[in-house]
Order: C-alpha cells, then sequence, then structure tokens
C-alpha cells in the first residue's frame, strides 16, 4: 500500500525535532488513536505506545494533548509489527535518549499508558481507499484458529494436518499469543508412538511438525463445539486465560483451519458430537456483528469440506474446502514405521505450498486454490470467494498466513503544535481548518449490506389503516342497501 | 382382525390353508435346502473387509527376525521336557525371566467325570507358565495374549520357541500400548480353561487351581498359536469356539490380511482359497469350506484354545502351522513376522472389537456370509412345523368352522369337544422328558456301577449306558399307551394334539438353537423337520418309523461325522466310523462337564424328548 507513510519514527509529538529511541526489549503497541471521516475520505490518526512498565512522566497540562487522544479508553491496543520495530530501532535508536514530553493518558486499562512516540499515518485519508471503513489490506493484526477435531491414534494425520498448518503460520510470523490451537488428542504421548514427543507429516521422518515450541491452548476433551464456539464469538468465562481466548478486533485478519472427520453439513467432535455448517455460519455472522473480525479465510480438510462453507454469509469471508460435497478427503503418506497415515492429502500440497512462502512473498490466493489440483489431491478442492471483497488474486498469502504489514518509511516531518483553543487542531495534513470545526463522527465500520451486496429489505406494503375501515364500511352499506335492515339477523 | 372374526371369511381361509398345505411345505423345505446351498454362491456372499478403523490396515514394518533364536528355544524346550518328563516350569520361567518379562505360574488339577480315553486321562494335574510384557508408557488396564497350549501328545515346541523369540522382540519395542501376556499351558484345553477362569476369577467347571498372582488389565484379544514343525507350509485358521460361539470377524480379517502381506499360504477348514471364485468349481469349493465349518460350528465344541476365551468375550483365534509336502516352505521368521503384524495391529484397538460381524459362515478365508443372509435357509425350514402345526389345529377345531355343516360323531360329545384336551398328553410328555433326564444324569452317575457289574471300563461304560436308554426310549409308546386313558373325543384327537404339541415345541427349540448356533439349528432342522411333519399313526408305518430313526439326534450326529471326513477327503469305513462315533459321544459328554458345552445337554434335554414325542404319535394306540 503506497499510500501509506510514516511521517517522522521517533518524532517527539510536540516538540517536533527531538527524537528518541525505541527502548529494547520494550514491547510496542499500535493505538489507533482515531478514526475520522471527514468529507467522503478516511482519516486514520495512529500512535505507537510503550507498554506498561514504563516510567510514568509527570502529568502534561491539557494543551499539549493532541485532539484526537480525547476518548482514548475506547480504542485498543495492536501489537506492532515487526518490520515497524526493526525500523524504528534501527534508524533512531543512536539518536539522543532524552525525552522531556510524555504523556499520560487517564483510564487507559489496565494501568497508564505513557505515549512516547506519535507514528502519524498519512496518506490514509487518500480518496483512492474506496468505500468508506475499507482499507485496502486494511489489517493490522492476525489471528488463528487452528482446530484438530478427531481423537485416536489412528487419526494421527489430523493432528498432523493442524500441527503443520500451525507450523507454517509461526514460521511466517504469527506468535503464539495469536493462535488459538484445538487438538483433541495428544499423539507426541501416545504410548503407540513409536517415536515419542513428535509428529511426522512427511514419511521417513523428514519434517517433525510437533517442534520444541509447539503452544496447545485446547487439549484433548477441551476440544468440544461449545468451546471451539466460544473461542470463535468470544463469549468464554472471565476466567478463561489469555491465551485461550481470540482476542480480535475489527482490524483482525483470522485463518481458521479445521479437519477431522465430516459428512454433509456436520463435522464430527471428538466421536460425540458435531457441528454443522449452519451453526459455523452464524458463528461467523456473530463475529462479523461483534466486529471480531477484518477478514478471515476458512479452510477445511475433511471428507464433504464444501459443505462446510456453503451456508456463510458474513462479509469478508474466503473459504476453501478439500473435497465437494459427495466426496472423500484421502490420506497420504502411509509410514511403515509409525503405522498410521501421516498426513491428508489436501494439507499435505498445502503444507508444501507454504513452505515455500515467506514473509515477503508475493503469491496470492490464486496460488492457493491451484495448490492441489484433482489429480494429486483425487478429491476436488473447492473455494468460495463471492463473500469476499478483494480479488483473490490481490490478497497475498501472508494476509492470512503471515503477520506482516507494509509500511513505508518517510523523512518529512510533521508539526504537531498543541492548540488548546481550537478543535480543529490537527497532525493531518488533508484536514483543513474549516473543515475541523464540523463535529467529527466515526466512520460506519461494518457496512454490512453494501458488503455483501445485498439488497435492503423491501418494506412490504400494506394499505392504510383507514383504507380498510372504509371498504368495510362500503361493504356493508351495500349489503343494507340490498337487503335491507331487516336481514340484519342474519349477519350476526 | 376383521378377517379372522368373520366366520366365513375364517372357514375359506382354513380351507385354503389345509388344501394348500402339503405343497407350501413341499416348497418351503425346498426353499431352504435350495438357499443353504446357494449361499456359498456369488450373490449371497461378500467380500470380507477389516471394519475396525483403529486396525485399519497392514501398514506395518515388520522388523522380527529372530525366526532361528525360536528353533534354538525349542530345541533347548525339547531336551528340557525330555529331562523333566513334563513341562520344564522352571526353564520356562527362567527364560522368560531373562527375556525380561514378569513372570507367574499356575498350578491346577482337575479330575474327569470319567476317564478319557482320546487323551488317556483321568486325574489331570499341571502347570500353566505365563509371561507379562508390561507397556512401557501405558496403564495396564487392557492386555493381549499369545497362548501356546503344550501336551504330552503335542508338544508345540517350535510354537513355544517362537513364542519366547516374540516375546524378546517385543520387549525391545516401545510401542506397546497394552500389555502383552505369554501363556504356555499344559494340558491344552484344561490349562487353558484354568487360566481363564483363574484370570477373570470365577469358577464354572470345578477346576482346582491357585490364583493367579499377576494380571494385566482386561484381555482385548487372543491368538492360540500350534507349531509343531521347523518350517511349515501353511497356517490354518479355526475359528470356531464353544458352543459355536465365534470371534468378531475383524480378527481373522486381521489374519488374512496379514496372511496376504507376508505372502503366506493360509488355509480354513484346511481348504486353500480357490483361485476363480466366480467360476462354479470355485463356488462348489466354497460350498465344501462352508459345509464343514457348518459341521465344525454345530459340534460345539472348541476347536483349539481359542474357543474357550470366546465365553469371556475375548475375540480369539487359532493358528496352527501346516507341514504338508508341498515344495516351498516358511520358516519361523516368516510366522514370527505375521504375528508381530497382528499383535502390532490388535495393539492400536481402542475397544474391543465390535465393529464387524460375530455371527457369519466362511465359504473361503476372504469371502463371508452374514447372518442377514444365511438366516432366512432356517426361516424356510421352521416354517413347514408351524403350518402343520396350523393345519392340526384347524383339523382339531373343525366344529368352530363348519357350525352349519355335518357335524358328525364329535359334535353328540357337546362342548367340550373343542379344543385340544390336554390331559391325555401328560402321560407321554413327562415319561419323555424323564427319559431325557435319564439319558442326561445315568451314564455319568452310574459308570461305577455299570463298571462293576459288566465287564467294560468306565469310559465304556458312559457310552454303552448313554446307547442303552437312548434305545430303550424307543420301546417308551409300547408303555405310555397303556397309561393313556382311552379317549372319548374321536380316534384322531390323541395323536393330533400330541403332534402340534410336538411341531411347536421342535419349532420352538430349533428357532432358539439357531439363534445362537445356526449350524446346530440349521443341520438339525433339515433332518428332523421332514421326518417329523410326516409322522402319523396311520399309513406306511414302517417307512415313518425308519424315516424317524434315521433323523433322531444320535443318527444325525454319525452322519454328520461320515459326512465330516467325506468333506475332508478321508472317507470313513463303517466300523472306522462307528469307533468314531463312540469317541464323540464320550467327547462330548467330557465337554459339557469340562468346559461347559452345552450340545450333550441339548439334544439329551431338549430334543431328544422332542424326538420321542414324534416317536410316541407314530405309535399312537
Amino acid at each position: 500500500m503506497e499510500q501509506v507513510q510514516f511521517l517522522g519514527p521517533g518524532m517527539d509529538p510536540v516538540s517536533e525535532n527531538r527524537p528518541h529511541p525505541v527502548p529494547s526489549g520494550e514491547s510496542l503497541h499500535w493505538l489507533t488513536l482515531g478514526e475520522v471521516s471527514h468529507g467522503g475520505q478516511q482519516c486514520f490518526l495512529v500512535s505507537a505506545l510503550w507498554a506498561p512498565g514504563m516510567k510514568a512522566g509527570p502529568p502534561q497540562p491539557a494543551g499539549s494533548l493532541p485532539l484526537a487522544l480525547a476518548p482514548l479508553s475506547t480504542f485498543s491496543k495492536r501489537p506492532l509489527s515487526t518490520a515497524v520495530l526493526e525500523a524504528l530501532s534501527a534508524e533512531e535508536s543512536s539518536k539522543a535518549r532524552n525525552l522531556e514530553n510524555r504523556l499520560e493518558i487517564d483510564g487507559f486499562p489496565p494501568s497508564p499508558l505513557v505515549v512516547k512516540d506519535f507514528i502519524v499515518l498519512r496518506g490514509l485519508c487518500s480518496p483512492a481507499l474506496g468505500r468508506p471503513g475499507q482499507l485496502l489490506n486494511g489489517h493490522t493484526n492476525n489471528w488463528a484458529v487452528l482446530v484438530c477435531t478427531s481423537r485416536f491414534w489412528f487419526n494421527y494425520r489430523h493432528v498432523a494436518n493442524t500441527l503443520s498448518v500451525y507450523r507454517s503460520v509461526k514460521r511466517l510470523g504469527i506468535p503464539d499469543s495469536h493462535i488459538v490451537l484445538m487438538l483433541a488428542d495428544d499423539m507426541a504421548c501416545n504410548p503407540r508412538n513409536p517415536k515419542p514427543a513428535t509428529v511426522f507429516s512427511h514419511k521417513n521422518m523428514e519434517l517433525n511438525v510437533y517442534g520444541d515450541d509447539v503452544e496447545v491452548d485446547y487439549r484433548s476433551y477441551e476440544v468440544t463445539v461449545e468451546n471451539f464456539l466460544r473461542v470463535l464469538t468470544g463469549r468464554v468465562p472471565p476466567s478463561t486465560p489469555r491465551s485461550k481466548r481470540l482476542l480480535s478486533d475489527d482490524r483482525s485478519n483470522i485463518l481458521i483451519y479445521m479437519t477431522g472427520h465430516g459428512g454433509n453439513g456436520f463435522l464430527k467432535f471428538q466421536d460425540s458430537e458435531e457441528i454443522t455448517n449452519v451453526e459455523l455460519a452464524d458463528a461467523f455472522e456473530q463475529m462479523w456483528q461483534k466486529r471480531r473480525y477484518h477478514e478471515m479465510l476458512f479452510i477445511i480438510d475433511t471428507c464433504q469440506g464444501a459443505s462446510m462453507y456453503e451456508r456463510f454469509y458474513s462479509p469478508n469471508v474466503m473459504a476453501l474446502a478439500s473435497s465437494q460435497v459427495g466426496e472423500d478427503s484421502l490420506s497420504h503418506q502411509p509410514d511403515l514405521a509409525i503405522g498410521v497415515h501421516l498426513m491428508d492429502r489436501y494439507t499435505f500440497y498445502v503444507l508444501e505450498f507454504l513452505e515455500e512462502i515467506h514473509p515477503a512473498s508475493q503469491a496470492n490466493m490464486n496460488d492457493l486454490f491451484q495448490v492441489c489440483p484433482k489429480s494429486l489431491c483425487v478429491s476436488t478442492p473447492g473455494h468460495r470467494t463471492d463473500l469476499f471483497q478483494r480479488n483473490p488474486q490481490n490478497v497475498l498469502i501472508t494476509d492470512f498466513f503471515g503477520s506482516v504489514r507494509k509500511v513505508e518509511i518517510t523523512t518529512e516531518r510533521v508539526a504537531l503544535k498543541p492548540d488548546p483553543s481550537s478543535l480543529g487542531y490537527s497532525h493531518l495534513k488533508c484536514q483543513k481548518d474549516e473543515e475541523l470545526t464540523e463535529p467529527l463522527n466515526y466512520a460506519e465500520q461494518l457496512p454490512v449490506a453494501q458488503i455483501i451486496h445485498q439488497k435492503p429489505k423491501q418494506k412490504e406494503w400494506h394499505p392504510p389503516g383507514g383504507f380498510i375501515l372504509g371498504l368495510w364500511a362500503l361493504i356493508l352499506m351495500v349489503f343494507f342497501k340490498t337487503y335491507g335492515i331487516k336481514h340484519m339477523k342474519y349477519v350476526f | 382382525m376383521g378377517l379372522l372374526l368373520d366366520s366365513h371369511r375364517r372357514r375359506a381361509l382354513a380351507r385354503l390353508l389345509l388344501r394348500l398345505n402339503t405343497p407350501l411345505c413341499v416348497v418351503s423345505y425346498v426353499a431352504g435346502v435350495v438357499w443353504f446351498l446357494a449361499l456359498a454362491f456369488s450373490p449371497l456372499t461378500q467380500n470380507t473387509y477389516i471394519s475396525e478403523n483403529a486396525m485399519g490396515s497392514t501398514m506395518v514394518e515388520e522388523q522380527f527376525e529372530g525366526g532361528e533364536h525360536a528353533l534354538s528355544y525349542a530345541r533347548d524346550f525339547i531336551a528340557q521336557r525330555r529331562k523333566t518328563g513334563n513341562l520344564p516350569v522352571a526353564w520356562l520361567e527362567r527364560t522368560m525371566r531373562s527375556v525380561g518379562l514378569e513372570v507367574y505360574s499356575q498350578s491346577f488339577s482337575r479330575t474327569l467325570p470319567f476317564p478319557d480315553e482320546t487323551h488317556e486321562r483321568y486325574m489331570v494335574s499341571g502347570t500353566n507358565v505365563y509371561g507379562i510384557l508390561r507397556a512401557p508408557r501405558a496403564a495396564s488396564t487392557e492386555s493381549l495374549v499369545l497362548i501356546v497350549p503344550s501336551s504330552p501328545g503335542t508338544l508345540n515346541a517350535q510354537a513355544v520357541g517362537l513364542l519366547l523369540s516374540l516375546a524378546a522382540y517385543f520387549r525391545s519395542q516401545i510401542y506397546w500400548a497394552k500389555d502383552i501376556i505369554f501363556l504356555v499351558t499344559e494340558h491344552d484345553l484344561l490349562g487353558t480353561e484354568a487360566w481363564l477362569e483363574a484370570y477373570h476369577d470365577v469358577n464354572i467347571t470345578g477346576m482346582q487351581s491357585s490364583a493367579l498372582r499377576g494380571r494385566a488389565g482386561a484381555i482385548q484379544a487372543a491368538v492360540a498359536l500350534e507349531l509343531n514343525s521347523d518350517v511349515v507350509t501353511s497356517l490354518d485358521v479355526a475359528v470356531e469356539g464353544l458352543n459355536g460361539q465365534l470371534p468378531n470377524l475383524d480378527l481373522l480379517n486381521l489374519f488374512h490380511a496379514f496372511c496376504q502381506k507376508e505372502a503366506l499360504l493360509c488355509t480354513l477348514q484346511g481348504k486353500l482359497q480357490h483361485s476363480d471364485w466366480a467360476s462354479l468349481g470355485g463356488s462348489l469349493h466354497g460350498l465344501q469350506t462352508l459345509m464343514l465349518m457348518v459341521l465344525r460350528q454345530a459340534s460345539g465344541r472348541p476347536h483349539g484354545p481359542h474357543g474357550l476365551f470366546l465365553r469371556y468375550h475375548v475375540e480369539a483365534i487359532t493358528l496352527r502351522g501346516i507341514n504338508s509336502f508341498r515344495q516351498y516352505k516358511y520358516d519361523m521368521t516368516a510366522v514370527g513376522k505375521t504375528l508381530e503384524g497382528m499383535f502390532r495391529k490388535l495393539n492400536n484397538l481402542l475397544e474391543r472389537l465390535h465393529q464387524s460381524y460375530f455371527f457369519y459362515l466362511l465359504p473361503s478365508l476372504s469371502r463371508f456370509v452374514s447372518i442377514g443372509l444365511y438366516m432366512p435357509a432356517i426361516g424356510f425350514l421352521l416354517f413347514i412345523p408351524g403350518l402343520k402345526a396350523l393345519e392340526l389345529w384347524v383339523k382339531l377345531n373343525k366344529v368352530d368352522f363348519s357350525p352349519e355343516e355335518q357335524l358328525g360323531p364329535l359334535q353328540l360329545v357337546g362342548q367340550d369337544v373343542r379344543g385340544v384336551a390336554l390331559t391325555p398328553l401328560v402321560a407321554p410328555v413327562l415319561i419323555s422328558q424323564a427319559t431325557g433326564l435319564a439319558l442326561y444324569l445315568l451314564p455319568v452317575m452310574g459308570q461305577h456301577v455299570a463298571a462293576q457289574h459288566f465287564p467294560v471300563a468306565e469310559a465304556e461304560a458312559v457310552v454303552l449306558t448313554l446307547l442303552a436308554i437312548y434305545v430303550a426310549g424307543l420301546a417308551l409308546p409300547h408303555s405310555t399307551h397303556r397309561v393313556v386313558s382311552s379317549t372319548p373325543r374321536g380316534p384322531d384327537s390323541g395323536w393330533m394334539a400330541l403332534k402340534l404339541l410336538a411341531l411347536l415345541y421342535l419349532a420352538l427349540q430349533l428357532g432358539c438353537i439357531s439363534l445362537f448356533n445356526f449350524s446346530l439349528g440349521f443341520l438339525l432342522a433339515v433332518t428332523m423337520v421332514p421326518a417329523a411333519a410326516l409322522t402319523q399313526p396311520s399309513g406306511p408305518r414302517l417307512l415313518y418309523a425308519v424315516l424317524l430313526v434315521l433323523v433322531s439326534p444320535g443318527a444325525t450326529l454319525l452322519g454328520s461325522l461320515f459326512l465330516w471326513r467325506e468333506l475332508q477327503e478321508a472317507p470313513l469305513t463303517l466300523a472306522e466310523g462307528w469307533q468314531l462315533f463312540l469317541g464323540a459321544l464320550a467327547q462330548g459328554v467330557l465337554d459339557h462337564h469340562l468346559y461347559g458345552a452345552l450340545l450333550f445337554p441339548l439334544l439329551s434335554l431338549g430334543l431328544y424328548p422332542c424326538w420321542l414325542l414324534f416317536w410316541n404319535v407314530l405309535f399312537w394306540k
């Protein structure tokens, strides 16, 4: 996204010419300070924050607080991508360490955060962005929910499927904190496993997908339909640890991968229950309405997998399946030493494809669609893109499988002068002073009806009440006119 | 109901029933027999397949190479055996311990009800030795059993050697999820029975045995191995267990799958598979195998140590190494690899074997007939006694159906004519049952008395008493008719009522038997039903009598023996057959007392009295 530019990373918001470095070892968070709708254009004001743990600076006079920071407590934190971190530290670490102006922001949970720096994203106000609320490649964070739903040793391959996708997304930059991994059985420690503490996805022990740092969030009997739906919709008990939650927001791209034994319209969980395609579609809609995702990629490797996505109706969902309705998905990689099939065909070829992907790869979704032709898969993989806004050709694999954001650093500086007397104070070049006197509105971020091309429901026409009363009166009049009052007894 | 309550229609139905009865019976019988014979042919048989997902396929990398080791163990075993004179318990314990098993032994003793002449034993005492290989990474909640019976007659030394060699190999593997019990039993089935009873902490056959000190959870499956030569040409598999119980078909499928994988020759009932199943020759070959299976299953004997496991719902088969004159021989390594593969797959089980069939017939190892397809055969046969009973009922109640017609002499007696008078039937029924009871009890109880008064041994005494009581039963009608007071109900109503009762009794018994042992039920039905249907005190009585004697349970047993040997292509002469028959009688009684086989009580307490009722009908006066 070429329009996105950083304005002076490390610039002090108030005294504009005093850069300062990012201390090493500190985690940095994005803070969306505001999304401003102005003249049909979208403007974003974004800041980088240090996490709690920094010393709180002296309270600043209110005058130094930028306008857009006012409703700060309602915004959420997002992790900063590694690219930005690197850019900041490399360029700025050698510069002066002093920081005079620190802003303490009240009411930001869980503890006062100190605004160290502002990084203003310019160019987000460009009219080329299209629909209001829709950003081109507009996600700021990536999440993955990887689910294996089957137990038992002979379903080794399903665990290996899930772990190999886990391996790929982790390799491409999604951290464990952003991956919810659900494994219905523990193959690595199964007594039947001749190679304890490993799960292999290739014959001849070529690739161990159960490495040293696998963090399984939901294990064995915790993998239930209820838990899965709770994770998706965020309706988890308050005691649930953060590692077991999907803490996504409306700027999250979510990858959902499922594998197990399924049939037409359902996926079996644990040999005891199943989730239907309708339930899944409703869960996604709930996620959309709760602003839990920006775009979603759904992949399922199971028999008749295509039946699982055919009921989806929420926007921004792209779906892939290993087989069409009426087809079986087949296993691959029979291994005599371990004594089971190590993987399913579809995921095997997906993994092969993903192994070639690196954070800067330009491979797009169309490449992923063609990963397993019928000659290799035996089943016919399917995909569904009608709910998705962008052309699959423009959607990078790393939009879902990695945590990669494109940023471009500019050397241009921006003047962030405090001006308490005017609401129109702005750091954004595209805003004009006279327009800023207008009250600012939040953009409607989820224009569902527009996005999924649904016509607004036609209101049914009803004749007005008076008309109906009049009609009845007319009928009665005609009746009496014809038969006279003496026939009243036939009426009542 | 309206149809039956309407007297006109009812009469029409009754008339139709009477007219069509005989043709219907003939058609039904022919249909039953043809259906049975057709079971070996293509549309009624299906290819076997492994249903159990947990076993899945034969994906195992067999690495067993201890064939030579097994043979050296076997040689040691034979030497030790010669030294000690019976099972070398100490040596076995020492060897098992040296390969790393938890070793225990169990002593048992049993006095047979009468001397067993086939095995030459009377007061038996022996020791079972078993070693448990504990699964390294699993709780000891489930186990598999490899069992080798070793008796004075059949040492199975090579099997013991292979067992020890396999134990040593299995010990070095880490993938076991179930404990494996390596069991060597003495006195073949007696030792197995003693061990099983002790393992499950029951005592159902009066076996005296010491308690087991080591256990390994619920037994999921067992494989019995019998090998008596250093090399084998083929492996024969036995499935028929006690009382005709069969192991889950998946266990057999698993064996068959590994046979094919290891390219071993595997036989069923000693018969190789026909190369071309679809051809007529192949189907006839299948029919032969199927008939052999039916005969063996009908005998209700455990055809190998596995047969006793089935009672405890442990799926089990027996593998026998055959060393014939074929050119190509397999060594112990090949057999060991087959066993390794099977155990590796059984180890993957998550539940008891239950996915596949428990009731089936096998025309070959790769094809089977499911219960849904073979039951119609017996259904057709059991239709006949039902039809005949209905006919008799209609005849007995003739008054009911033709109130306005000429009533004949019956009417004079009054209201009592209607229905069946039961009192005259009490005597023959009771006497028949009493004879059956005597047949069941007297031979064993009275063996010593008989041995004192006649110059015979106890075992002979039992068999001869059995035959004597059986034959004496034939004289009964001449005595019962004195007990039965002459009925005032007309000339025929007496025997008709008795025959009606006998037919229902027969149908009920055969129906029940065929539910748990189809083969026995079918064999009895195909012989007894036509004779039973024909029997009546008028007409060619001598012919009926000969027919009835020929289909009596004892004669069926004799005939089955001849048929069995005929199908095995080892025909019997009459004298041999008779000797075999006497032996089978003694074995039948022994099996009942030693293992709880039900054939003897079924025949003596159920079918023989029933047959006597028909005999009574024939000589009704």
